[in-house]
């Protein structure tokens, strides 16, 4: 299975890809603390109407905490099933999943629950704020399923707008919000429960360059502060914003490299 | 998440689209109108029942020793009817041995009662009158009391004078423009002088309750009232609810050994409390109760479904929304419960609805009908807890529906 991890002498702080391919190869062992994500041997089936799709074939990744990764691949790679997987959203059909030292990959709808609740956070890029709830509102709902009290509950809620720099429009509906407004409550929505990972699944897909930009920002000073970054794109000059880029193709990691490399391959701007 | 939180929400969703909510609730309002309304006049007539009528011919705590009961609602058989027939009738004898039996808290009067024609001077045709023969408790039991005149003396009592105390009828018919204290009225040829008039005891279902005579048991009227040394019943007042019960059943063993019976044998008597006299209508309540339970049950059924249709549509139209509080970690029962207490809010607002709109049904039936109205509030509590079961029933399966919910099938819902 570790032939899927194509080899790129990531060092310090990412670590280097021996150590990857010791703690992914440990089959049935619970990996150390500064793994957040270790995924063995993951695979997915989808039962289409008869037809079997094999989305994801086999998938290891091991990322460590503090680590700014993209996950890139075709459409039909398996990256957002990846992502699904790896935001507890749905399990895998064989494979360990490890997720901040726990295993997930067998855990029930509701136990799953408690996971997204308190250990990811969701940016999608459709934004997926409720309409009819004020930004305020929005960005206390994991709270309320985390079961905090309502004053917390607000305090906490509007320092992570404050956070993401939108303190002044806590009583705006997304309606009311631009586009990169939208983006940053889902980001601040994401950050108020201090998960684990923040889980971004095209966090630009729906913005222009300047706005995209903008929310890349945010990502980036996220990362500078320690948090686990994980985003879904297929975009390469967004994913050249992160520190690694996993390439997925036919449902396996085709790549693992860091940020030079790819930027260097692809002859992007570094 | 908490229940507070989910009504809150609940509330703000019933707010957010006002006219939908109006028609998805108007089933259980509808409903709960009709179960407060029939509640409500049924509830009403049975306190006109017991007020109006039952009491103002039973006094309060009390029970006539009869040959046969005197109030009869209801169907009678032939059997039943022979057997009151057969029964012998309670004797001037009686009155000593029951009395002295009694605690002595008790107070009781013996009576008689029949209608006479009655006629004055002042009015040339005569006129049938309720004439009462009492011993010297009856206007304490009855809790009667003049308003022109004087209650009859001991010595009136005694000696059985020719003195009455009449109703309000009485003394507007027979003493036209008159007072008609000091004034005669001629009963089977033998002039009565009345002494009082009585204040006025109302009328239930157009027969008036005042027109009554009432003279001392031993005056000659008692003569015409009833055959020799018969009267019609003892009426005994106990001082509290509690010695109701055991005084009846102190008079009873009396009455049975009078008139020795053996342990086989049935009364030949009938102790009437104001409860037995009530049975018949409390019979029929009970189908006017059901019927006014029964008729809103099929509106709150239509109502169900109703609400359960929109629930139903409710959780396609907010598929990405239970998508996205799956995926910020709402587990099957938080999602299970927003929907269930959304339908049951929903519906308990019809409820809370139709007791008022039932509240104002009642209202005006009581005031263009002679029919009155009496809102309980046991039917209050019951219209609001139906609702609220409705909407829970109702709600169920759409909200395990919505809690079944794949999340990554919803968050990619339009």
């Amino acid at each position: 299975m570790s032939q899927d991890i194509v080899h790129d002498s990531l060092e310090a702080p990412l670590g280097s890809t021996a150590e990857r391919q010791a703690v992914v190869g440990a089959a049935g062992a619970a990996p150390g603390q500064d793994w957040v994500i270790v995924t063995r041997g993951i695979k997915r089936e989808y039962d289409m109407g008869g037809e079997v799709v094999r989305a994801l074939r086999g998938v290891d990744v091991a990322i460590r905490r503090n680590e700014y990764v993209a996950i890139m691949g075709p459409s039909g790679s398996g990256k957002s099933t990846l992502m699904n997987v790896i935001g507890c959203l749905d399990t895998p059909n064989a494979g360990e999943y490890w997720l901040n030292g726990t295993q997930v990959s067998k855990m029930s709808d509701d136990a799953l629950a408690r996971v997204r609740n308190k250990e990811i956070g969701f940016v999608f890029q459709t934004f997926n704020l409720l309409p009819r709830a004020s930004a305020l509102h929005n960005v206390e709902l994991p709270l309320v399923y985390a079961g905090v009290p309502g004053e917390e509950r607000r305090r906490r809620a509007k320092e992570a707008l404050e956070r993401v720099q939108l303190g002044g429009r806590i009583d705006h509906r997304p309606n009311e919000l631009s586009g990169g407004q939208r983006q940053r409550v889902a980001i601040a929505r994401a950050l108020v429960n201090n998960p684990s990972i923040l889980l971004a699944d095209e966090p630009t897909g729906n913005l222009d360059s300047a706005t995209s930009e903008e929310i890349m920002k945010v990502f980036e000073s996220l990362a500078d502060q320690g948090q686990t970054v994980i985003m879904v794109t297929h975009e390469p000059d967004i994913a050249a914003h992160a520190r690694r880029v996993i390439v997925l193709r036919d449902g396996m990691v085709h790549s693992d490299e860091r940020r030079s490399t790819f930027v260097e391959k692809l002859g992007l701007p570094a | 998440m908490p229940f507070v939180e989910a009504i809150r929400l609940a509330l703000q969703q019933i707010w957010v689209q006002k006219l939908k909510s109006f028609f998805t609730l108007l089933g259980v309002m509808i409903g709960v109108t009709f179960l407060i309304a029939v509640v409500s006049i049924v509830g009403g007539m049975s306190r006109y029942m017991t007020d109006q009528v039952v009491g103002k011919i039973m006094a309060v705590n009390s029970f006539e020793l009869r040959h046969r009961p005197n109030i009869n609602l209801g169907e009678m058989t032939e059997e039943r009817w022979r057997e009151l027939r057969r029964r012998p009738r309670i004797k001037e004898s009686d009155i000593q041995p029951v009395t002295d039996a009694l605690p002595p808290d008790v107070r009781w009067a013996a009576v008689g009662n029949d209608n006479l024609s009655a006629q004055s001077r002042y009015v040339a045709k005569p006129r049938q009158v309720n004439a009462f023969t009492v011993t010297d408790g009856y206007f304490d039991v009855k809790k009667m009391a003049p308003v022109s005149g004087r209650l009859f003396s001991p010595q009136e009592y005694e000696r059985g004078m020719p003195v009455i105390v009449i109703g309000q009828d009485v003394a507007n018919y027979f003493f036209p423009a008159l007072d008609p204290v000091g004034r005669e009225l001629v009963v089977r040829g033998i002039p009565y002088t009345v002494v009082g008039v009585m204040e006025k005891q109302g009328s239930a279902f157009g027969i008036s309750f005042d027109k009554f005579i009432v003279a001392p048991h031993k005056s000659p009227i008692n003569r015409y009232v009833n055959a020799h040394n018969v009267i019609d019943a003892i009426m005994i007042q106990t001082a509290s609810r509690e010695g109701l019960l055991s005084t009846m059943e102190t008079v009873r063993q009396v009455m049975r050994a009078r008139h020795h019976l053996r342990p086989s044998q049935k009364d030949d008597f009938e102790l009437e409390t104001s409860d037995s006299a009530l049975e018949f209508w409390n019979k029929i309540k009970s189908y006017l109760v059901f019927a006014g339970v029964a008729l809103p049950a099929i509106g709150l059924v239509v109502g169900a479904i109703v609400i359960m249709n929109i629930m139903l549509v409710a959780v396609a139209e907010r598929t990405r929304e239970i998508g996205i509080r799956k995926s910020l970690g709402a587990r099957r029962r938080d999602i299970m419960s927003q929907f269930l207490v959304e339908s049951a809010t929903l519906s308990t607002v019809g409820a809370a609805l139709g007791v008022a709109t039932g509240f104002a049904f009642a209202k005006l039936i009581a005031a263009v009908t002679p029919l009155p109205a009496a809102v309980e509030l046991w039917s209050v509590l019951v219209g609001i807890g139906i609702g609220a079961g409705v909407g829970i029933v109702a709600g169920v399966y759409p909200a395990s529906r919505a809690s079944r919910l794949d999340p990554i099938t919803a968050l990619r819902a339009e």
